[in-house]
């Protein structure tokens, strides 16, 4: 199958800093790509490039085979990649269903006289939250009083009702309990089945390959190479992440518990 | 995670919310019970003064329009999440540049009008552009304009006058076509009828007599009550007023989703300016002159009624509606002090106490909806 988009070769400097150089990424249609790194390998600011926070320093991205550049986030939610960021993604205060709408709200009548069409908004939110398993007192519950897990859920659940192709996850699971992260990684699933790549950004290996169909591991601005799954174990993983030598030794003293 | 089990999940986990909650969590509560028990007050302590007679009730019916107009502006741009502490400098300034422009230039009054608005207006955009481009926060921008509009407002005013109130607009007003519009009444046959009915107290001596002692809503009170019902609509039924909580609440998280953040906010200090200046076009009109000191104040009285109307200082969350009624406690308590015939100075006091207890609790009623600890 052919990739939706594909990275090549991206390099992106920050005054003298290289954050990125040369990573190659290509993400297909139902599939979870995990995009694993430490703290400072990169991950952020080649995610912002994939969603159009940022522009290439250098490299081509390619969308369904056409050379892209995205001149902004807008651009890059119109060509069908979505971001759900691990805190921004909702607004606590305002309901969900007005969340779930924010900046795509449906409109009824006429000019000047258009109004928020709450009452298709409602309707939809309720419907689409039940398909991801979460059953909402109402549609004007507010979003703080929903878990961590299940507001990530909903912003999942908003791309994926926009029309997302690519759906990029930033640490959805990195602020989150057991239960909460077994929701959330089940959702990449059912997100998957619906011919969605995901795009999962996480530095735990054990999340990434519960739900994982290939691997990329960044280190230092650099990709180490992708991995199918089944061809790499968890600490091969682990190992990639980290560089190799300073965590066996680690490892070695902690008595391999990480 | 099955379809199944996150019923039981959600179930075990969410606790039922009792009605009273429920209704805790609409910001215009605060607004509604204290309206009811100001009025209760004021029915007990002044009862037999006038003030619930037909000249008591358009005496602070007035007031609290005057609050409610400037308050709406205050209640949209505080939902948005920034400040404006410029609304009493912009009062004073545009009553004295209309005043200016059609007492001292010769300038039509409808034209100076006008200018006025879209000067002022103008005057908001850049409040609200400086807020954005500098990331400073709105309350710096705004008390800058505040001292700004102020100065430029007593220096020209005894530049082009030397002296600081402008009279003469009321002779201007006259023949004017626009002028009604913010001086003029309305309904005054209705009055004359319930007059004649004896409804309504009539005037018994001099060369009124016979009248009745309201002779029409003023445009002042129809102003107030189009922008109340205005921003109510725009905030709850339009997509824009989705923006302005979005902007309010989290302007990264809004501006991710693709909502116009900058755009929606400095819409907000224009309809701010907009409010003021219909503030002082009426004051202007009501009066027929300008002075340089109209205002003092104003920006902390709109800012104390879209508070006490549950609003929350840091944005995101609030109610046109609340603010109206935090308009009408404010000008209810003000007249009807007055009325009782206690001491004045008590007023602030009144102010201080009700301004705190709204801001405690609306903090708590933040808690629940949020359902921090």
């Amino acid at each position: 199958m052919s990739a939706i988009v594909e990275m090549r070769n991206i390099t992106k400097h920050f005054g003298h800093v290289i954050a990125l150089a040369g990573v190659s990424f290509d993400i297909r249609p139902g599939e979870c790509h995990c995009l694993l790194g430490d703290n400072g390998a990169g991950k952020s600011t080649f995610i912002k490039i994939m969603s159009g926070v940022y522009k290439p320093s250098g490299g081509e991205v390619l969308v369904e085979g056409a050379p892209t550049l995205f001149q902004s986030p807008r651009d890059a939610m119109t060509a069908g990649i979505a971001t759900v960021y691990q805190d921004l993604a909702m607004i606590p205060l305002m309901s969900v269903s007005r969340n779930f709408w924010m900046g795509r709200e449906p409109e009824r009548g006429v000019w000047p006289f258009k109004t928020f069409d709450t009452g298709k908004a409602d309707e939809i939110t309720v419907a689409e939250m039940r398909k991801m398993g979460i059953n909402l007192r109402g549609p004007d519950q507010a979003v703080g009083t929903l878990s961590g897990g299940e507001r990530q859920t909903v912003a999942i659940a908003r791309a994926v009702y926009f029309g997302a192709k690519v759906l990029i996850l930033d640490e959805p699971t990195s602020a989150l309990g057991v239960r909460q992260t077994a929701n959330v990684l089940s959702t990449i699933d059912r997100v998957r089945k619906q011919g969605i790549g995901v795009v999962f950004i996480t530095h735990n290996v054990r999340h990434a390959l519960a739900v994982g169909d290939r691997f990329t591991v960044l280190n230092r601005g650099q990709t180490l190479g992708t991995a199918e799954r089944g061809t790499v174990d968890a600490a091969a993983l682990q190992d990639m992440m980290a560089g190799g030598q300073e965590l066996a030794l680690l490892e070695a003293s902690l008595g391999g518990t990480i | 995670m099955t379809d199944v089990i996150p019923d039981a999940l959600k179930d075990e986990r969410i606790k039922p919310v009792s009605p009273l909650r429920r209704a805790l969590i609409r910001p215009e509560l605060g607004g509604i019970c204290g309206t009811i028990l100001v009025f209760l007050l004021f029915a007990v302590v002044a009862g037999d003064s006038g003030m619930f007679a037909a000249e008591g009730v358009m005496n602070w019916t007035v007031v609290s329009a005057q609050f409610m107009v400037i308050a709406v502006g205050a209640c949209l741009l505080m939902i948005a999440g920034e400040f404006d502490l410029s609304t009493g400098s912009m009062i004073g300034f545009s009553g004295v540049m209309m005043a200016i422009l059609s007492v001292h230039i010769g300038v039509p009054l409808w034209l100076a009008i006008i200018a006025t608005f879209v000067f002022c207006i103008l005057v908001g955009g850049v409040n609200g552009w400086l807020v954005i481009r500098t990331g400073l926060p709105s309350f710096i921008v705004t008390l800058a304009f505040l001292y700004i509009l102020r100065g430029l407002t007593i220096w020209g005013s005894i530049y082009f006058t030397r002296q600081t109130i402008i009279g003469g607009v009321a002779e201007k007003a006259a023949s004017d076509w626009l002028a009604p519009l913010f001086g003029g009444k309305i309904l005054g046959g209705l009055f004359t009828w319930m007059g004649e009915m004896g409804w309504i107290a009539t005037f018994t001596r001099g060369n009124r007599a016979g009248q009745p002692v309201i002779d029409g809503i003023p445009m002042l009170v129809v102003w107030a009550i189009v922008l109340v019902v205005f921003g109510h609509w725009l905030l709850t039924r339009t997509k824009f007023g989705n923006w302005i909580f979005a902007a309010g609440g989290d302007a990264l998280a809004a501006r991710y989703v693709g909502v116009p953040v900058n755009r929606v906010k400095i819409l907000m200090f224009m309809f701010s300016a907009f409010c003021a200046c219909v503030f002082a076009t009426c004051q202007v009109m009501e009066f027929g002159s300008a002075a340089a000191d109209r205002g003092l104040l104003k920006e902390f009285e709109a800012i104390i009624c879209v508070v006490i109307g549950g609003a929350l200082l840091t944005g995101g969350y609030g109610s046109v509606i609340g603010a109206a009624l935090g308009a009408v406690i404010f000008g209810v308590v003000q007249q009807g002090l007055f009325f009782a015939n206690a001491e004045s100075s008590l007023f602030r006091v009144f102010l201080g106490v009700i301004l705190l207890t709204a801001v405690i609790m609306n903090t708590y009623i933040r808690r629940i909806i949020t359902g921090e600890r």
